[in-house]
Order: C-alpha cells, then structure tokens, then sequence
C-alpha cells in the first residue's frame, strides 16, 4: 500500500505534481493497479537474465544535422539564438 | 506522376488532428495514394502533438524515416491521426482533442491507441494508414474497426523519428482494409536505418500467397479462456476452423507465463514512459516554462498542465517502478517474467508454425464504459504477449458480434512476418470468395 504522502514524494521525483483534489482518487487508483503487479511476486526466480538487452556501440561520425535556426525554432523562449531556460541555482 | 492531391474529407468521427489539404506526391509505388500518418511520427513542416498539450504547436524540423520513405515511394501525406495521449491508452479516448468515434458505430470508440488511423482507414478517408504499437495499439483498433493491422518483429521497421514512448516494445507499422495493401505499405517502411540502434536489415518484398497447406497452428488455451467473451471466441474458432478447411491443422498449446504478461508489460512501459515523457519541460518545445521559477517549480508546472491524466499516471507508476527500494520487486521481476514470456513463445514456435486466437477478448467498448485505469488495462491481455516476445502478430477480421467487428490475431517468430502475412491472406480471400 502506498499512501498520500509517498504519492506526493513520487509526484515530486517525476516533476509532475498533482492538481487540487487529486491526491484521493490517484492515490486509490495507484494502489488497485499495484495491488495488481503483486502477481509478479509468483514469477519462479529462474536463472535467466534480467538485463538481456546489448548495448550497440559505433564510433561518432559526423553527418549533416538539423540547422541551428531549425532546432531553436519550436521553442517558446530563445534570446540572441540561445534557448532560454529556467534558472538551476537560487 | 507527381502533382498535389486534394485532401479535405469529411471527418464527424474526428479520425483527423491535422489534413493536409494540398498533399504533394511523387512517382514510386504508392504514387497518389493518401496515407494518413499517426500524430506520434515525426513529418517536417506538419504539426506533430502526440495528442497532447504539450506538444500543441510542435512543428517537427525533420520527418521519421518511415515518412521519409513513404514520401520517397510518391504517396501523399494526407495528414495526422487522432491517438491516445502519447500512445498510452486503448481507446483514443485518453486524446487532448476529444476522442475518436467508431466509425460503425459512434457511440462505441476505435480502441487504441492507433484509433485515428483505423478510424480514418474503415470509414474510406484513406485506403492506408500508419500506426504505432507498442501493446496492442494497431490490433486493437484494427479489431474494434474492421480492418487489417500488422505488428511487425521488433527491428523490422526504423522507430527513427517516432516520438518515444517504451522503446523496447515499440514497432511502427501498416494499417489497411485488406492485407495486399498491408503489403504493399510495409514493403515501403521495412529496412534498415542506421539512425535506430535496434533497426535490422530485413527488408519485406513479399507477394501474398493463400496456400497455407500443411501449415500448423497453435491454439494458446489462455487466449479462449477467462475475461474473453464467449461470442468472440466463438466466432474466432470459426475463422480458424476455416484455415482448417484450407488445409491448415490445429494444436492445442499453453503459454503459462500469460498470467503474468500484462503486469510485466505495464510495470516495463510506464518505466520506459518515466524516462522517455522526462524530455517534455517546456524549454525546448511545447509550453513555456516559468523562466523566473526555479527548475523543479517550473518544470513541474509545466507538466502539470501539459499531461493528461493517464499519463501522470503512467509517469507516476513508472517512477515507482524504478525508485530505490522498488527496483527489484517491480522492475527486475517484470524482466525476468518478460523473458518467460518470450521463452514461452519461442518454446511453442518450435513446434508450430503460427499461434492464433482472438486479437481483443470482447467487441468495441462504449464511450465513457473504461473510465477505471486497471479495467482498461486488463483489456490488453491478449495483445501485449507479442510485443513483450517481440514477434509479429496480425489483426484480420473474422467476423461480428452484436454489430461489431472481431479480429483474428495470428502471431508468428520473430522475422516470419510474411507467414503471418499469409495466413490472413489466406482467411481474408476465402471469406471474400
């Protein structure tokens, strides 16, 4: 079971908050859907691996890309050809 | 022949986000022809939304390489179909932009989350259509609307330009009313592409063939049993006992890994979701952030108001998952159970040549009927096995129940796409004849 409160910490971690009067029904809905994975519990412990996927690896080669104008383009603040974002330090 | 096609359908259902009503084309092999295009796949100068808010006005500086070549092979871009939010949804209903109606009956919806697209193919707007699938989102529709719909092998066709939602199970691919034009649309997306790391050189260049004699099928118990209703399971034996008639035989078969898919599946897609939908701040594209906010008070505005509810959750689930002290009872127990599943499959492919059964285990829902989360998602059981496996898996239609069409899923091993082909070929000319 997970409460309220680790609802609002999961919300927090994923920087995706929770509108007013949401917490109640989110919380309920979250926890009939995990109560449901429990079934993963029963998955026999077999030897195979957990991380089966490789990772493909090339050099870097340099190709045509997009245009500096073309990326900057879709965002909603740019300044002198920068795209603005919100400040990191207080 | 090249020149530009007039677009501009009637669409009540709201099949379309965006037409494009002058649509160039070229010569090549699908000269002329208006292929609709999920609004998850990147086109260059076409607003791309995901339906989503937070992508409204997104103009994509480059298009997917499935676009790329479909513009290659002269078709026209006919526009950008309605979806759930980010492909997270079996409904269409989960859209930013209203749902999509059922063309055969509008009180009903089109599934999910490729709704748009089936919608658009079944009500003759367009002959073709792409979609995206990653646990069902073209058999599901393809189903709930009478149409054809391939998932193809995981690599077959370049996710390179497809906006991400779980990676790993994935696929774009072709939506169609029969299975020649299937054909004939992913004989133009399959290939290589450097651009995707998981791209395989497996070209599609096959002529359809109804011969299916000698041809073995496995009949999964787990796809006729609980939560799969009986009319359609009955209809479903139907159809297969027509590939029976057509030479094909018949062996039952057991996939005991099946009752634990559907959790490995949404604990490993909304993992992925948390990871990949992390892009979406509001600095690069969508919605401004609040520049005078610090960074996690303006991001989290943003995506507050940009993500629909079934996303948050989706996000939420996925953080979970793989939070610390979570890790190994959600995440790692759905890779072990997804590689089960695949054993399964692969253990009972050995054996057989294709595995069949129903693609959805009850006709089209009625608008508004899903509105709990976990009952919708239970409602993907019998779609999300092949994409955990990765093999390719077909949707027919075989047949209506109370007014509605069922489709006939047939799933194959992996890089036999055209077997499953085949065996729809077969099932869809002597039902025709």
């Amino acid at each position: 079971m997970v409460t309220e409160k680790d609802v609002e910490h999961i919300a927090d971690l994923a920087d995706i908050g929770i509108e007013e009067g949401g917490l109640a029904p989110f919380t309920q809905q979250f926890n009939a859907i995990l109560g449901y994975f429990d079934i993963l519990d029963q998955v026999p412990a077999g030897d195979i691996p957990a991380h089966a996927e490789v990772n493909v690896m090339r050099e870097d080669t340099v190709a045509p890309s997009l245009s500096h104008d073309d990326v900057v383009r879709n965002a909603p603040a740019s300044e002198n050809g920068f795209i603005k974002a919100p400040r990191v330090m207080q | 022949m090249t020149g530009t096609l007039t677009f501009e359908p009637d669409d009540p259902i709201n099949a379309f986000l965006t037409t494009c009503r002058k649509a160039e084309y070229n010569n090549g092999p699908l000269s002329g022809i208006p292929v609709a295009v999920k609004d998850n796949i990147s086109t260059k100068g076409i607003e791309t939304t995901c339906a989503s808010k937070i992508l409204k006005g997104y103009v994509p500086p480059y298009d997917a390489h499935v676009v790329s070549l479909l513009r290659a092979a002269g078709a026209a871009v006919a526009g950008k179909t309605n979806m759930d939010e980010f492909g997270m949804g079996t409904t269409t209903e989960n859209s930013a932009f209203g749902p999509t109606l059922n063309p055969r009956d509008t009180g009903r919806v089109p599934g999910g989350s490729s709704g748009g697209s089936a919608a658009a193919v079944a009500s003759g707007m367009v002959k073709m259509a792409l979609g995206t699938d990653t646990g069902g989102s073209i058999r599901c529709p393809a189903a709930f609307c009478g149409i054809v719909g391939l998932k193809p092998t995981y690599g077959r066709v370049s996710r390179y330009g497809l906006i991400a939602y779980a990676n790993s199970l994935e696929q774009i691919g072709p939506m169609a009313q029969s299975v020649t034009d299937i054909t004939k649309l992913f004989s133009v997306i399959a290939g290589h592409d450097p651009r995707d790391s998981t791209s395989c050189d497996r070209p599609f260049s096959h002529a359809p063939s109804a011969d299916i004699k000698g041809l073995k099928i496995g009949i999964p118990d787990e796809y006729f049993g609980k939560g799969v209703d009986p009319a359609v399971a009955g209809i479903v034996r139907k159809a297969i006992a027509k590939l029976e008639e057509l030479g094909a035989t018949t062996v039952p078969c057991t996939l005991p890994s099946m009752q634990y898919a559907l959790a490995a599946y949404y604990v490993t897609c909304t993992s992925e979701a948390s990871s990949n939908l992390a892009r979406f701040d509001g600095v690069r594209y969508g919605p401004a952030a609040d520049a005078k906010k610090s960074w996690h008070d303006a991001y989290r505005d943003v995506r507050r108001q940009g993500f629909g509810p079934e996303v948050r959750r989706r996000i939420m689930l996925g953080t979970f998952a793989l939070s610390s002290g979570y890790y190994g009872k959600y995440y790692a127990k759905a890779q072990v159970a997804r590689a089960n599943v695949r054993a399964d499959f692969l253990r009972v492919l050995s054996d057989v040549d294709v595995i069949a059964g129903p693609t959805m285990p009850t006709i089209a829902f009625k608008l508004g009927e899903k509105s709990d989360p976990l009952s919708m998602y239970l409602s993907d059981i019998l779609t999300v096995p092949a994409n955990l496996a990765g093999i390719p898996a077909i949707s027919v239609p075989c047949g209506i129940s109370e007014g509605m069409p069922v489709g006939l899923q047939i799933m194959g091993r992996h890089f036999e796409d055209e077997r499953v082909i085949d065996v729809a070929y077969a099932y869809e000319q002597a039902v025709k004849a």
